[in-house]
C-alpha cells in the first residue's frame, strides 16, 4: 500500500520523489518490492496457477514427489502442495495486512488522542503501550486460542492489538511536535476539533514514520500467523496456511523422506517476511535521510 | 530512585490485577457448564440436573461473578491454581516440574544470542557501511524473519538426520543420563533460540556502540594513545552495555515466546510444551495457570529493566 502511494508521486523535487529516490538505492529493498508484487499475483492469480483443487483428495498419489502434475508433489492425503501453497498465500498476505491495519487505526487513533489531550490520559494510553509491548504476542494468541477455541478472526484481532504501541507512539511523538507549530494553532484557532486536525495535519504528517511500521507490522504479523498455525492455533485444516501446512512435517520420518512438503511452504513464509522486513528497512533509510547515513 | 520504582512497582501490580480480571473474564465466557463437561455424555439423565445444581453450590458457582473472581484470586495467590481436567494432579505442581527445563533452555538461549550479537554487533559498529556491516544486517533480519520452527526442521534435517551428531528430541536420554548427555540434547534447541533472538540484540549492540564512539571521552581515549582495542573493549563497550542491558531484560518475554515453539518441536519438557498440549486437549485450569506465570515472569521482567536502568546508570539515580 505504502508503494503505491509512493509509485503515484509526481515527479520532481517533492519530499516523496525524495524519498523514492533514496528508496531505489536500497537493492535489497527494489528486489524485495518486486518478489512480494509476484507474491501478491501468485495469491490473486492462485486458481487458474495451480491447475489443481488445493482440497481435492487423492489417495492414490499421497506422498509423491515433484513431478510434472503435481510441481511441488503431494502431501499425506494427496492435495496438491504447489496449489495448496498459493491458496495459502492468500491467508498469510491478508492475516498480515489486516492485522496491520488494525495496529495502524488503533495505534493513530490513541496516539493521536494522548498527543492532543495530554495530561492524564496521555499518561494513561502510554502505560497501556508498555503494557501491550511487554507481553509477547505469541504466548497470549496461544492463551486466547486455548480458551476461546482458534479462529483466525481472533488472531487477527489479537495480533494488531499487540502491534499498536509501536505506530501508537510515533502518532503521539508527531502530535505533540505539531501541537506547538503555528500553523496547528491557527487551525485551531478558527475553529478546527480534533478530527479536522488528526485529518488535516497529524495524519498526514505522521503517514512516512507510520508507513513503516507498518510494513513491519505486516512482517511480523506474517511470521506470528504461520507459527500459531504451525503450533495448530491458528488457521484450521481444510484450510491450507503456510504455517499449518509444517504440522505434518513435526515427524522425522516426514522430515527425511518428504522434504518437499515442507520446504515449499517453509521457504515461502521466510522469503515472504524477509522481503516484507527489507521493504520496511529500506523505507525507514528513505523517509528519514538521516538513519541512512 | 526509590519512588521510581515504588512507582512503577505499583503499576505492575496494577496491571497484574487488571490481567487476572480478564484472564478470568475470558474463561467464563468458555461454552459449556463446568460441572455437566465432566460427566459423561451417556450418564446425563433427567435427575443430572439437581445434581449439578448441587455441585455448583458446594463449589460456589451460583454465587455472584465478583465473590466468584474474590474467591479464584485469593485461592492463586495462595499457590491454588486448581486441578488439571486431564488427570486431575494439581496445576501449581505440573507447572512448577516444567519451570525448570525452560528456564535451562533460555538461559543457555540468551548466553547464545548475546554470544552471537556481541561480536557482530561491534564489528558492525566499528567498521559501519562496511561489507561486514551490512553482512551483519542480513543476519539480524534474517533471524527476525525466518520463522523459528522452520529453522528448527532445516537443523533437524542436517544435523539430526543426515550428520546424526544431535538428538531432536527430548531433555535427555533415560538410558544413559548424565552431564554430557543433556548438553547433547541441549545443542540444537538452544541454538535455535539464541540465533532467532539475536538480530535484535545485535542492533541494539551495534546502534549503542555507534553513539559511544562518536562519544568525546573516546576521542579523547584515542588521543592519549590507548590502543584501538583498549578503546573499545574498556572504553566505549562498557558505556554502551548500558542501554543494551534494559534491553535484554525488556527482551526476555519474546525470548519465552521463541521457547514455547522450540519446546513444541524437540519435546522439550517445559512450560511452553505443557502450554500448547494443554491448549489442544481443552486443559483450561493448566492454561489459566500458564497464563498467571507468564504475567507475572512478564511483569517481573520489566521490573528487572527497571532496576538494571537505575542502578547501572548513575545519571538516572541522580534524578
Amino acid at each position: 500500500m505504502t508503494t503505491t502511494t509512493l509509485a503515484a508521486a509526481p515527479a520532481g523535487r517533492s519530499p516523496t520523489a525524495a524519498a523514492l529516490r533514496r528508496f531505489r538505492k536500497h537493492p535489497a529493498a527494489v528486489v524485495s518490492v518486486l518478489f512480494i508484487a509476484l507474491v501478491v499475483l501468485a495469491a490473486i492469480f492462485a486458481r487458474p496457477l495451480s491447475g489443481h483443487d488445493p482440497n481435492a483428495i487423492d489417495l492414490l498419489s499421497a506422498r509423491t514427489g515433484p513431478s510434472g502434475d503435481h510441481l511441488l508433489g503431494t502431501d499425506s492425503t494427496g492435495r496438491d502442495v504447489l496449489s495448496r501453497l498459493l491458496f495459502a498465500g492468500r491467508i498469510s498476505l491478508g492475516v498480515g495486512i489486516a492485522s496491520a491495519v488494525i495496529a495502524v487505526v488503533v495505534g493513530t487513533l490513541l496516539g493521536s488522542i494522548a498527543g492532543l489531550l495530554g495530561g492524564w490520559v496521555d499518561g494513561l494510553v502510554m502505560r497501556l503501550a508498555d503494557v501491550f509491548m511487554s507481553f509477547p504476542s505469541l504466548v497470549v494468541i496461544v492463551v486466547v486460542a486455548g480458551i476461546l477455541g482458534p479462529s483466525v478472526l481472533t488472531m487477527v484481532i489479537a495480533i494488531g492489538l499487540f502491534q499498536w504501541p509501536v505506530c501508537g507512539r510515533i502518532v503521539r511523538g508527531v502530535t505533540l511536535s505539531l501541537r506547538e507549530q503555528e500553523f496547528v494553532l491557527a487551525s485551531r484557532a478558527t475553529g478546527a476539533g480534533p478530527l479536522w486536525l488528526m485529518r488535516k495535519h497529524i495524519i498526514p504528517a505522521a503517514l512516512p514514520p507510520v508507513s513503516v511500521v507498518a510494513t513491519l507490522a505486516v512482517a511480523q504479523a506474517i511470521a506470528l500467523e504461520a507459527t500459531l498455525s504451525f503450533l495448530g492455533l491458528g488457521v484450521q485444516p481444510p484450510a491450507s496456511s503456510w504455517g499449518n501446512m509444517l504440522t505434518d512435517a513435526q515427524s522425522l520420518t516426514v522430515i527425511r523422506s518428504e522434504p518437499w512438503l515442507w520446504l515449499s511452504p517453509g521457504i515461502a513464509v521466510a522469503l515472504t517476511v524477509l522481503a516484507v522486513n527489507f521493504v520496511g528497512d529500506g523505507l525507514r533509510d528513505a523517509v528519514d535521510p538521516r538513519s541512512a547515513s | 530512585m526509590g519512588a521510581f520504582l515504588v512507582r512503577r512497582l505499583s503499576i505492575n501490580v496494577l496491571v497484574f490485577f487488571l490481567i487476572t480480571i480478564a484472564v478470568f473474564a475470558l474463561v467464563h465466557k468458555t461454552p459449556g457448564d463446568p460441572i455437566a463437561m465432566q460427566i459423561p455424555a451417556d450418564q446425563l439423565n433427567s435427575g443430572s440436573a439437581d445434581f449439578i445444581a448441587q455441585k455448583r453450590a458446594e463449589l460456589g458457582l451460583d454465587r455472584s461473578l465478583v465473590v466468584q473472581y474474590w474467591h479464584w484470586l485469593t485461592n492463586a495467590l495462595h499457590g491454588d491454581l486448581g486441578y488439571s481436567l486431564l488427570n486431575g494432579r494439581p496445576v501449581t505442581e505440573l507447572l512448577g516440574e516444567r519451570i525448570g527445563p525452560t528456564i535451562e533452555l533460555m538461559g543457555v538461549g540468551l548466553l547464545i544470542s548475546l554470544l552471537i550479537a556481541f561480536p557482530l554487533g561491534i564489528l558492525a559498529a566499528r567498521r559501519r557501511n562496511s561489507w561486514l556491516d551490512y553482512g551483519a544486517t542480513v543476519v539480524s533480519l534474517g533471524s527476525v524473519s525466518i520463522p523459528v520452527f522452520f529453522v528448527a526442521l532445516i537443523v533437524i534435517y542436517v544435523f539430526t538426520l543426515k550428520f546424526q551428531w544431535f538428538p531432536s528430541s527430548g531433555i535427555s536420554d533415560p538410558t544413559n543420563p548424565g552431564l554430557l548427555d543433556s548438553l547433547h540434547h541441549l545443542v540444537l534447541p538452544a541454538l535455535i533460540l539464541g540465533f532467532g533472538n539475536s538480530g535484535p540484540f545485535m542492533r541494539y549492540v551495534r546502534s549503542s556502540m555507534i553513539t559511544e564512539l562518536d562519544a568525546d571521552y573516546v576521542r579523547t581515549a584515542n588521543a592519549k594513545g590507548a590502543s584501538p582495542r583498549r578503546v573499545v573493549l574498556r572504553h566505549a563497550f562498557r558505556n554502551s552495555l548500558i542501554p543494551v542491558l534494559t534491553v535484554i531484560a525488556t527482551n526476555l518475554p519474546q525470548l519465552l515466546a521463541g521457547a514455547v515453539v522450540i519446546e513444541q518441536v524437540f519435546a522439550w519438557p517445559g512450560m511452553g510444551q505443557l502450554a500448547v498440549s494443554s491448549v489442544n486437549q481443552h486443559d483450561y485450569s493448566v492454561i489459566v495457570g500458564f497464563a498467571l506465570l507468564i504475567a507475572i515472569i512478564v511483569l517481573l521482567s520489566n521490573l528487572l529493566a527497571d532496576v538494571l536502568y537505575t542502578v547501572v546508570d548513575p545519571r538516572v539515580r541522580l534524578r
